[in-house]
């Protein structure tokens, strides 16, 4: 019984996916109708410069907005798994309510950060790639928190403490024990943060600004008009990459 | 006791000090700004003293925006029953298949949560359109004569709301369904209980974690989504996130958008308190 | 019927062979050394006074201990006794809230642990798993700033001296367990510490393992000359490898001296009930004479050794002699059989006794079979019955 509803709800999960897939070969612009096989739209998708620019920006950010969460959330994750310390329930409510908290309240409230400071302080100017990427960054640093906490709860206190006794200071303990040991629990958060951020739609449309699309962006402004062959085809190379992406991971999990 | 003082000061103060400014302070600056007024001008709106009411009074009085409340809690509810529903056999099946198998199944799981969650909802408009394959199919099959309304009304809503949100009820589900002991159910089945008994008196109690993690993951998320009540709602369906999109973006009423976006913390504020509960145990 | 069976002995160490064994202020009466060390050169550790609080308990609770130079010291008690806090206290993992600790003669108040001195094996051995064997040794090394090629000499002597050569490039998860803890012994004498910390040193390891890697200990130990303190929960194992024992209970030392007065001159209850098994008789004093000490019991009038104004005394199932008939003895006490185990070596006996009490007797695995519904005398010279003071 329960193995018949894990079938449904796999097909549930996917049956979409694989028809966005077979339709971005459908050489007929309509949904239902079957116009052949194509590649056009992968053809008119790389001509696209709407996309193509939102693509790098996108990706940038992505890139930016990770690097500074993982290190700002193996830092936040250390402590909150560490210490107790003034003021520690409301750091870890700050740290860990991005995970869940509706991205409207998250994106209008920074946007209004950025309106005020800019009036006040004159920074930042305008708004853009720079704002994009602390909205991300904030919403990472929650992933990548919880992600190494989880990670330092399981970790063997005595390790540490075996290199404190073997005379190293406790920053070098850090760096030499810790932070090796962690790493792949920082590298799973740094990638999450990386997918968040390519994904994401409301943070970025709250604090960018003219000239800084990023893909979702485009993506959404393009699919609110309907179904557009080109997404469809974008979405299948967006969706073999991380196919792709996680079966290696998979694979060489599964070898060592 | 082993780190230095300014070890910890150093490890600590970087993300204290990114939070408090990036999450905290925004915050307050929405609460001031729901007590200011809209304007003609850049920023558009005015902050004055005394505090003014306009935009909550607007809040309260115009049913729309209760309308939207309504709608984003039932939705979010309805939402949260049927990933329930689908997710605890989901996650039960998983975690009762053998080792490598479970691995890969959970893997599936998890692979839609790495893929945009814009592109997937967006794949379902293809699928529920009056024109879209499901009603095709039907058409074709003889089995309907007109096109089912399945997009644009709360059949859609609530679908997309679940499809974007069973990954967050499987995994808890699956996290402490995992850890349960096999040797319970053995000891049930040996003091004489049916399969069907000993998993109500002893599977479910002790998953009540999960389902209470889970259900509030998805609840949360849900309730103030705005991706989904856009492209698959209707004028019908409004709920409070698009709600607040639109007051920002369409209306470019600051204020009363601040006030919605307050509104959905202090009401949200319980759900998201008994999820750090439940995480805390 | 005699059923006496050798005891075990302790194998090394009688108070006369470790050189400058200077007795804690709780230990037993001092034996008269040959050769007395002054006392600052003859303590490597002196613990004096030291409490250690943890949220609501007391873990240390006024602890006072000096340890010598060479001495192997074993800290024995039951889990949540406090040997391990007052273990990572010399370690400066935890600091005293009371007391002071002078290792060496310098006072160790504020000194954090990577600055002393001190080298610890840990209970899981810590081995860092991101790091080969070598790197592993080498890591004390590395932090003293030596020279490469220094730290790889002093690491293949490290080896060599484990009976490890060989496995250096392996990572610690290519071990086995008597692999591993031998990594874990090398890594903490890398570094020369003067006080080599040892925490269960031989938990992990199976019970074959067990026995033959306490004789390498000590061998090693003696090789050394280092002064090794080492926390067990297991009496055999702190008996067979310790010149002096700490016995502690809630935090508090209730005996220390060497394995022979622990074992065959506790002091307390709970030390004689704590190593090996024994009968307690509870009383009240009722005079000495003749170098005996006489309890008023509830199975009468019962003998002991010790100090006047015992309550208790403890006698060992091997020194209980069952009959029949009542002997001619001066502790005697009767009771009914009330089972038997047969344990390969010898059979212990449970006798009920009038009062109400279980003893436990053993004798030999194939003596005549007892009466189960007749009484049976239990007798034991009063030299085989410790009169317990507290």
């Amino acid at each position: 019984m329960s193995r018949v509803l894990l079938g449904i709800g796999y097909v549930f999960l996917y049956a979409p996916i694989a028809l966005l897939v077979l339709y971005s070969f459908n050489a007929s612009r309509l949904v239902a109708v079957w116009g052949g096989f194509s590649t056009k739209w992968y053809g008119e998708l790389l001509r696209n410069e709407a996309i193509l620019g939102a693509t790098l920006v996108s990706l940038e950010v992505a890139a930016l907005a990770a690097t500074i969460a993982a290190v700002l959330g193996t830092l936040a994750g250390t402590a909150l798994a560490r210490w107790r310390f003034p003021g520690r329930t409301v750091f870890s409510v700050m740290a860990t309510a991005p995970l869940v908290l509706p991205e409207v309240i998250t994106g209008l409230s920074l946007l209004l950060l950025f309106v005020s400071t800019e009036q006040w302080l004159g920074w930042p100017q305008g708004r853009g790639v720079l704002t994009i990427t602390i909205a991300h960054a904030t919403l990472g640093l929650a992933f990548v928190a919880v992600v190494v906490q989880a990670r330092l709860a399981a970790f063997d206190r005595s390790l540490e403490e075996a290199a404190l006794d073997l005379g190293a200071p406790p920053w070098k303990v850090y760096a030499t024990i810790t932070l090796p040991l962690i790493a792949p629990g920082i590298a799973t958060g740094w990638l999450l943060a990386f997918t968040l951020s390519l994904d994401d739609l409301v943070l970025a449309s709250f604090t960018s600004g003219p000239g800084s699309s990023t893909l979702p962006m485009v993506i959404f402004s393009a699919v609110r008009l309907g179904v557009s062959p080109q997404i469809n085809a974008l979405a299948t190379i967006l969706i073999g990459l991380v196919a792709l992406v996680v079966g290696l991971a998979f694979w060489l999990g599964r070898r060592r | 006791m082993i780190e230095s003082k300014r070890l910890r000061a150093g490890i600590l103060l970087p993300p204290y000090l990114w939070l408090l400014l990036f999450f905290l302070a925004p915050f307050l600056i929405v609460l001031a700004i729901s007590f200011g007024e809209t304007a003609i001008g850049v920023p558009p709106f005015t902050l004055g003293w005394p505090p003014s009411l306009f935009s909550w009074e607007i809040l309260a009085g115009d049913s729309l925006y209760l309308r939207a409340w309504g709608n984003s809690l039932l939705f979010a509810t309805i939402a949260t029953l049927c990933c329930l529903l689908l997710g605890y056999p989901m996650a039960y099946a998983i975690a009762r298949a053998p080792g490598r198998r479970r691995d890969l199944l959970l893997l599936f799981v998890i692979l839609p949560f790495w893929t945009s969650f814009l592109i997937r909802v967006y794949a379902w408009t293809g699928l529920l359109r009056p024109n879209g394959t499901i009603n095709e199919a039907l058409l074709w099959l003889g089995l309907i004569e007109a096109p089912l309304p399945l997009m644009n009304n709360a059949f859609g809503v609530v679908l997309g709301l679940v499809y974007s949100y069973l990954p967050f009820m499987v995994l808890p589900l699956y996290a402490t369904l995992e850890k349960l002991d096999a040797t319970l159910l053995e000891a049930a089945a040996d003091l004489g209980a049916t399969p069907r008994r000993a998993f109500l008196s002893v599977t479910l109690p002790l998953s009540l974690p999960g389902i209470l993690a889970g259900s509030l993951l998805v609840f949360i998320p849900a309730a103030g989504e705005f991706v989904v009540p856009d492209l698959l709602g209707g004028p019908d369906t409004l709920m409070i996130g698009k709600v607040l999109w639109d007051e920002f973006f369409t209306n470019r009423d600051w204020p009363v958008a601040s006030a919605l976006a307050v509104s959905m913390l202090v009401l949200l504020g319980v759900p998201l308190a008994l999820l750090r509960r439940a995480f805390a145990s | 019927m005699s059923a006496t069976k050798p005891r075990p002995r302790p194998s090394p160490a009688t108070g006369d062979e470790g050189a400058g064994i200077e007795p804690g202020k709780e230990g037993a009466a001092p034996q008269s050394f040959v050769r007395a060390p002054p006392a600052a050169a003859a303590s490597i550790v002196r613990i004096e006074g030291v409490r250690k609080r943890f949220a609501g308990t007391t873990a240390v609770d006024g602890v006072s201990l000096d340890i010598g130079r060479g001495e192997f010291f074993a800290l024995l008690g039951p889990s949540g006794c406090g040997k391990t806090t007052l273990l990572r206290l010399l370690a400066g993992f935890e600091q005293p809230d009371e007391g002071e600790i002078f290792i060496d003669g310098e006072p160790m108040a504020g000194v954090p642990p990577y600055r002393r001195p001190v080298n610890m094996m840990f209970q899981s051995y810590a081995l860092f798993p991101h790091m080969s064997v070598a790197a592993n040794i080498g890591y004390g090394l590395k932090q003293q700033g030596l020279p490469r090629a220094e730290i790889a000499a002093r690491v293949a002597r490290l080896l060599d001296l484990v009976e490890l050569g060989g496995l250096g490039e392996r990572r610690p998860s290519a071990l086995s367990g008597g692999q591993r803890q031998r990594v874990a012994l090398a890594r903490a004498l890398a570094r020369e510490p003067k006080l080599l910390l040892l925490d269960e040193p031989l938990a992990a390891l199976d019970r074959k393992l067990r026995e033959r890697t306490q004789l390498e200990l000590v061998a090693l130990q003696r090789r050394l000359g280092l002064t090794f303190v080492v926390v067990t929960h297991d009496q055999e194992e702190a008996l067979g490898m310790a010149t002096r024992i700490a016995v502690m209970e809630k935090g508090r030392l209730r005996q220390v001296g060497t394995p022979e007065d622990i074992y065959e001159r506790p002091r307390s209850r709970f030390v004689a009930d704590f190593i090996g098994e024994v009968n307690l008789f509870e009383g009240t004093p009722a005079g000495a004479e003749g170098g005996l000490v006489w309890l008023d019991t509830a199975d009468g009038r019962l003998a002991g050794t010790g100090p006047s104004g015992a309550i208790a005394l403890s006698v060992r199932p091997e020194d209980i002699e069952i009959a029949t008939h009542r002997p001619n003895a001066t502790n005697v006490v009767v009771g009914r059989v009330e089972g038997a185990r047969y344990r390969g070596d010898d059979m212990v006996v449970h006798v009920r006794l009038e009062s109400g009490k279980a003893v436990r007797a053993t004798r030999l695995p194939h003596a005549p079979p007892l009466p189960a519904d007749a009484d049976v005398f239990l007798s034991w010279s009063p030299q085989d019955a410790v009169a317990l003071a507290e």
